[in-house]
């Protein structure tokens, strides 16, 4: 952030591959959407598989383009979640701040993240839905249609701020209270995490940042098992029939 | 044919009338109808014998269980007692609308009795005769098949009925009214009501439970249910209603299969009162339908194949199976998380009556032939090395496949993937691009594929993934790429064939002409058979495992318009598809519209026209469109596609 760039020229740009991460229903895809078309919709169906959305950010010194994976929540996923994150340079764990198992999922995610990513990796934790517990919010509807809990009589803060800012100060994450629905600090996130990806993993736009995402894509293997064989279905030829 | 058929059938009282008991009880019933019917008919002596036609019902009863036919018989079934007349002299429905409502209430029971002859008897005549006998004829020659058709009767049942089952009312009513013209409803027609609330959402019962009584009036006036439960009766899926709603019902209901299953002879389907029970059982779970909208047996059992494949789709075959084998007590809602609105949504859809289940088939955008030559020229020359499958698919319309030569696409696979991108909204909701994994089980049910899908606007040009993102959905002018590979580290290979397709297309023009067809929207009825009576039709190529249809405008407005469409749908499908049934051609006229079943090796067609055509007038609108087709075969349906 020390270049020199003056606000005349281009500015370099650069991507960075960021993965969301967290349990269902914590509004992922709500702080994305925020993120990235500044819209939000109160009652979002369930992210099926894993959403692909391009970002920018500018920075005073540089552009950052945000190649963000935003993964289902859904235990059912969480096998496919290494080849969203490997490779990756940033990583947003999402916590809903009205939901204490939230959290505790979100701190086995960035243990994995710790363990397996790759160790330049910048981790923000953030607790969303800030929104339900001001004080004026009138509506307690859920903000995210994920949240199964909103008609609970305190959709009201369960995880203090202290508790979750020096959960993050141990493992050195940034740590962000965020509002999808308002938008309160979503911005601020990705900002944050741009300014902290180190100058040395920054490279050219579709350079390391994008070489790493197929990097990261193709690493993942392992499942196999589960995998369709083309060649080994003899009752396909059966089907040739349809025209479809 | 099982003996759970038999007290199932007892139960509903419906069977009964056709089946053993009126065979064993009531003969003169059944004679005298059938006679009445030949006196009206006169010429036709052949269909006379009244036996052979029996077995026929029967066979329809069990197998088909609550067809849209039967529908308004089982309106009409409680209280008839023989009303030979009634159910014959059906040359106007009114009159003998009229006629019925004094004799019915009398004598409720036997009326199935005589209407069944004359259901059994139409059946025949109609594919027999409905060539041969001479339009001059007319009205009486037309008779039979008017009789065949029922409606006119229980409609008169439903009329004089009502007020004692008012849900069945409404539900006859509806269908028998299933001429969209007229427009109107009754004051007191509640299935009509009733349909406009249907497919909204029960809220949940309060902590306290107060609400639960108002609730559960809302869940039961609901027309149609699905449940999944496991074998071992834990609740995986209900449409409606939350768990503690439901918790009893599911308890009855598993109580009532594991009852039969531990006889060794599962329960198939049962009526209560004015609805179809319909149960299916595969592997660890058992799937029940219970319908108020006069589905068949198999047609119901067809939707409940279809939610059945929307959970292999998400957990494939052997995942299912180890996690019950492990424990058969697994609570499959947590693996199934998050898919309750692709259930949602095909449930919808067969409420809503969806074209593409009924007849198993696909419905293509029309586009020149040499417009979709292009376009499958283009998918071939950017197919990326790991592509299996490539569809355009616009507003759950196909418009072009790009495939492999030795695999083909199975509709029921396709139709998840419609429901998936265009019913739940959370795939193009999201923006941006998609890596789903889903297994498609028709083609492999054994592992998991991964679908590229990325969503354009056909509104507006658009050439970066990030203008392309729909805000609100009107869904009937979008379009998306689904790239499926079972590759699930080729995303970034797709997404290039995304862009390489999308440059192509733009180029050479394709993507204009595929965003003015989707503009264009069906065709309508007046457009592609100008001059006839026909109102709808649906029209399948079997060969093609295709279909097409005119817009739904201007007759059918709404929903319940559509949902009474669809059910007279339902009721010709029935009355051709049934397992005893050889008919090519079936004729029926309700008080409110007529309709008219052809089926050959080539085609299903089924047509709608308002209750004044003639069946002259019909038969000409069929030929019109069997001719229109045979012009445009290569426009509405995708004959071959890109195979590489």
């Amino acid at each position: 952030m020390t270049d020199s760039t003056t606000a005349s020229a281009p500015k370099p740009s650069s991507s960075v591959k960021l993965v969301l991460l967290g349990e269902a229903a914590v509004g992922k895809s709500s702080l994305v959407l925020r993120f990235v078309n500044n819209d939000f919709q109160p009652n979002k169906e369930p992210t099926i598989g894993a959403a692909f959305l391009t970002q920018k950010c500018q920075l005073p010194s540089r552009t950052i383009k945000f190649e963000i994976w935003d993964t289902a929540g859904q235990e059912r996923f969480a096998s496919l979640a290494p080849m969203y994150y490997r490779n990756a340079q940033s990583a947003l764990v999402v916590y809903d701040i009205t939901k204490p198992s939230s959290l505790v999922k979100a701190k086995h995610w960035v243990a994995e993240l710790q363990r397996q990513a790759s160790p330049g990796i910048v981790i923000a934790l953030v607790g969303n839905k800030l929104d339900l517990c001001d004080d004026d919010s009138p509506e307690d509807d859920a903000q995210d249609g994920e949240n199964v809990d909103g008609h609970e009589e305190e959709a009201v803060r369960k995880v203090s701020t202290a508790e979750a800012k020096a959960y993050a100060d141990e493992e050195s994450l940034l740590f962000y209270e965020t509002s999808a629905k308002t938008g309160h600090n979503v911005s601020e996130v990705f900002t944050a995490i741009a300014n902290a990806i180190p100058e040395t993993s920054l490279k050219g736009p579709r350079g390391g940042a994008g070489g790493g995402t197929q990097a990261a894509i193709s690493g993942g293997g392992g499942q196999d098992s589960s995998r369709v064989n083309l060649n080994a279905r003899g009752d396909a030829g059966a089907k040739e029939g349809c025209a479809c | 044919m099982s003996t759970t058929e038999h007290s199932a059938q007892s139960s509903t009282g419906q069977r009964p009338d056709v089946g053993p008991d009126s065979n064993n009880g009531s003969p003169p019933p059944l004679a005298d109808a059938r006679q009445h019917d030949e006196g009206t008919l006169e010429q036709s002596k052949e269909l006379r014998p009244p036996l052979p036609a029996r077995p026929d019902l029967m066979e329809r009863g069990q197998t088909a269980g609550a067809g849209s036919l039967r529908l308004s018989k089982r309106a009409a079934r409680p209280q008839l007692q023989s009303q030979a007349t009634t159910a014959l002299s059906l040359a106007d429905v009114h009159t003998a609308d009229r006629l019925e409502s004094g004799d019915l209430k009398s004598s409720p029971a036997s009326r199935a009795v005589s209407r069944k002859p004359s259901f059994a008897y139409s059946l025949r005549h109609a594919s027999t005769a409905a060539s041969e006998v001479d339009d001059g004829a007319s009205v009486r020659s037309d008779m039979p098949a008017a009789g065949s058709r029922l409606d006119g009767e229980s409609m008169l049942g439903d009329l004089i009925e009502g007020a004692s089952t008012p849900a069945f009312k409404a539900l006859s009513a509806q269908i028998e009214r299933a001429d969209p013209f007229d427009g109107t409803l009754a004051e007191d027609d509640i299935l009509s009501t009733q349909m406009q609330y249907e497919l909204h959402d029960v809220a949940s019962v309060d902590a306290d439970g107060t609400n639960e009584e108002a609730l559960l009036k809302i869940w039961k006036a609901k027309l149609k249910h699905f449940f999944i439960l496991s074998a071992s009766g834990k609740p995986i899926y209900s449409r409606h209603g939350d768990d503690q709603l439901i918790s009893h019902y599911i308890g009855v209901v598993q109580t009532l299969i594991s009852f039969y299953q531990g006889a060794n002879d599962p329960l198939k389907g049962f009526t209560a009162g004015d609805a179809r029970f319909v149960l299916l059982s595969k592997g660890p779970l058992n799937l029940v339908a219970v319908s108020r909208l006069g589905e068949s047996d198999a047609q119901l059992r067809t939707q409940l194949e279809s939610l059945y494949m929307q959970i292999l789709s998400t957990l494939t075959l052997p995942s299912l199976e180890r996690m019950f084998s492990y424990r058969p007590s697994t609570d499959l809602r947590r693996p199934l998380e998050g898919t309750d609105v692709l259930l949602d949504g095909l449930a919808d859809g067969f409420t809503r009556g969806s074209p593409s289940t009924l007849l198993s088939a696909l419905e293509c955008l029309r586009l020149r032939k040499s417009h979709r030559r292009v376009v499958d020229e283009t998918l071939l020359k950017v197919r990326s090395s790991n592509l299996l499958y490539g569809l355009i698919v616009a507003a759950g319309r196909l418009v072009s496949v790009v495939r492999p030569k030795k695999h083909s696409l199975h509709p029921g696979d396709l139709h998840l993937i419609f429901n998936m991108l265009f019913e739940a909204g959370s795939v193009k909701a999201g923006g941006g691009e998609n890596w789903i994994p889903l297994c498609l089980p028709g083609f492999n049910n054994t592992g998991f594929l991964y679908m590229y899908v990325s969503f354009f606007s056909t509104s507006e040009d658009v050439h970066s993934p990030e203008a392309e993102r729909p805000s609100s959905g009107g869904k009937d002018d979008e379009l998306a790429i689904v790239l499926i590979s079972a590759n699930k580290d080729s995303f970034f290979e797709l997404r290039q064939m995304r862009e390489d397709l999308v440059i192509q297309l733009e180029k050479n023009g394709s993507m204009a002409v595929i965003k003015t067809a989707i503009r264009k929207g069906h065709a309508s009825c007046a457009d592609i058979t100008p001059g006839t009576v026909l109102k709808h039709f649906l029209y399948k190529s079997r060969g093609n495992v295709q279909f097409t249809m005119p817009s739904f405008e201007p007759h059918f407005h709404g929903l319940v318009a559509r949902r009474k469409l669809m059910s007279l749908y339902h009721n010709l499908h029935e009355s051709i598809h049934s397992r005893t049934s050889h008919l090519k051609v079936q004729h029926t006229i309700a008080y409110d519209s007529t309709a008219l079943a052809w089926e050959t090796p080539l085609f299903e067609l089924y047509c709608v026209a308002s209750s004044n055509a003639s069946r002259a007038a019909l038969v000409q609108g069929a030929n019109k469109v069997v001719s229109w087709i045979r012009r445009e075969e290569e426009r509405v349906f995708i004959i071959g596609g890109a195979v590489f």
